[in-house]
């Protein structure tokens, strides 16, 4: 097999990993909204824990993201 | 050259010199003309506005007080009073990454944070901070939080090790969570305006058919605006948090 195939190959694969990260983020918002509406007089004091944990599980799609990406255009 | 009939978003991060002297290494390039206009953009600004220091304030001193209160509060929330000593460096850091962040968002301008280099020297900067003050302020103590408290006699060596690994692993996950998300931003911002651009030439259809890319693209490009100031707030907040295991090491 090419090099060029396999990079393709390879980054193709590597997206499969955004799939847990989308689990995972809307693991979260499910769990902010389910408590929200449960207690509303408490949700706005967790708003900025509800952004830091999006932004922490999203980084990990991210990095798979940037792995095909490498593979695509630096490798 | 780039072949012109293929989309090359990676183009757009060449780092180009501006003004150098010889093969020396030193001189001006796209990247350090950008950081400059960075720095300069926020120092000008918060200067400017906050000159007459008035009780009831302006416009522009608004602007300056809601980015200190917003600072401010992220870092007294997390890393408490004494960690207000830390806030000029975590403001300093907030404001750089957000108007660096910015800055990339307008069309011809340079991204300062879509390289590795840049995010690691600042995500290092961070871990030495917090490394150097946390063995300053608590000595050996400081070794406390890699032991958290009520973790059985047996299973305490692997549990360290594992927490001695993670906070090794905090400023490469710091630095990369701020570069690949500002890397895959405009990477993708140009392959969507590539699309644009390669079903134009296709005739009228083609111009018909690029409308549905170009929407895509401003969608992206609200999404990129957000990315790149919920990434500097990310930024910000995690290194306050980690400011504060500095000054409270425990678990």
């Amino acid at each position: 097999m090419e090099a060029e195939a396999a990079k393709f190959i390879g980054a193709g694969l590597a997206c499969f990993g955004m799939a847990g990260a989308a689990i995972g983020v809307a693991n979260i918002f499910s769990n902010f909204l389910s408590g929200a509406l449960r207690n509303p007089a408490a949700a706005p004091g967790q708003f900025s824990n509800l952004i830091f944990g999006f932004a922490v599980t999203e980084a990990l799609g991210i990095f798979s993201f940037l792995v095909a990406l490498l593979l695509l255009f630096v490798v | 050259m780039a072949d012109p009939n293929v989309v090359d978003p990676i183009h757009q991060f060449a780092i180009t010199d501006i003004f150098a002297f010889g093969d020396s290494g030193l001189g001006i390039t796209n990247a350090s003309l950008f950081m400059i206009l960075t720095t300069g953009l926020i120092a000008v600004y918060l200067i400017l506005s906050t000159q007459r220091r008035s009780l009831v304030p302006n416009r522009l001193q608004l602007v300056s007080e809601m980015a200190y209160e917003f600072v401010a509060g992220m870092v007294t929330d997390s890393a408490g009073k004494e960690g207000m000593k830390f806030f000029p460096f975590v403001f300093s850091l907030f404001m750089f990454v957000l108007v660096a962040n910015m800055f990339g968002m307008i069309p011809v301008f340079f991204t300062v944070t879509s390289h590795i280099i840049v995010t690691f020297a600042l995500a290092l900067l961070v871990f030495v901070v917090v490394v150097v003050y946390g063995f300053m302020r608590n000595g050996p103590k400081f070794l406390k939080l890699f032991v958290p408290s009520g973790v059985p006699g047996y299973i305490l060596p692997l549990v360290a090790v594992i927490e001695v690994i993670s906070f090794l692993s905090r400023p490469i996950s710091l630095s990369v969570r701020l570069f690949a998300n500002i890397l895959a931003g405009h990477i993708t911002l140009k392959v969507f305006a590539g699309f644009v651009v390669t079903m134009g030439s296709l005739g009228f259809l083609g111009w018909l058919g690029a409308l549905l890319p170009l929407a895509l693209t401003v969608g992206i490009t609200a999404l990129e605006f957000l990315v790149a100031a919920l990434q500097a707030y990310v930024f910000a907040l995690l290194t306050s948090m980690y400011l504060n295991d500095a000054i409270h090491p425990s678990h």
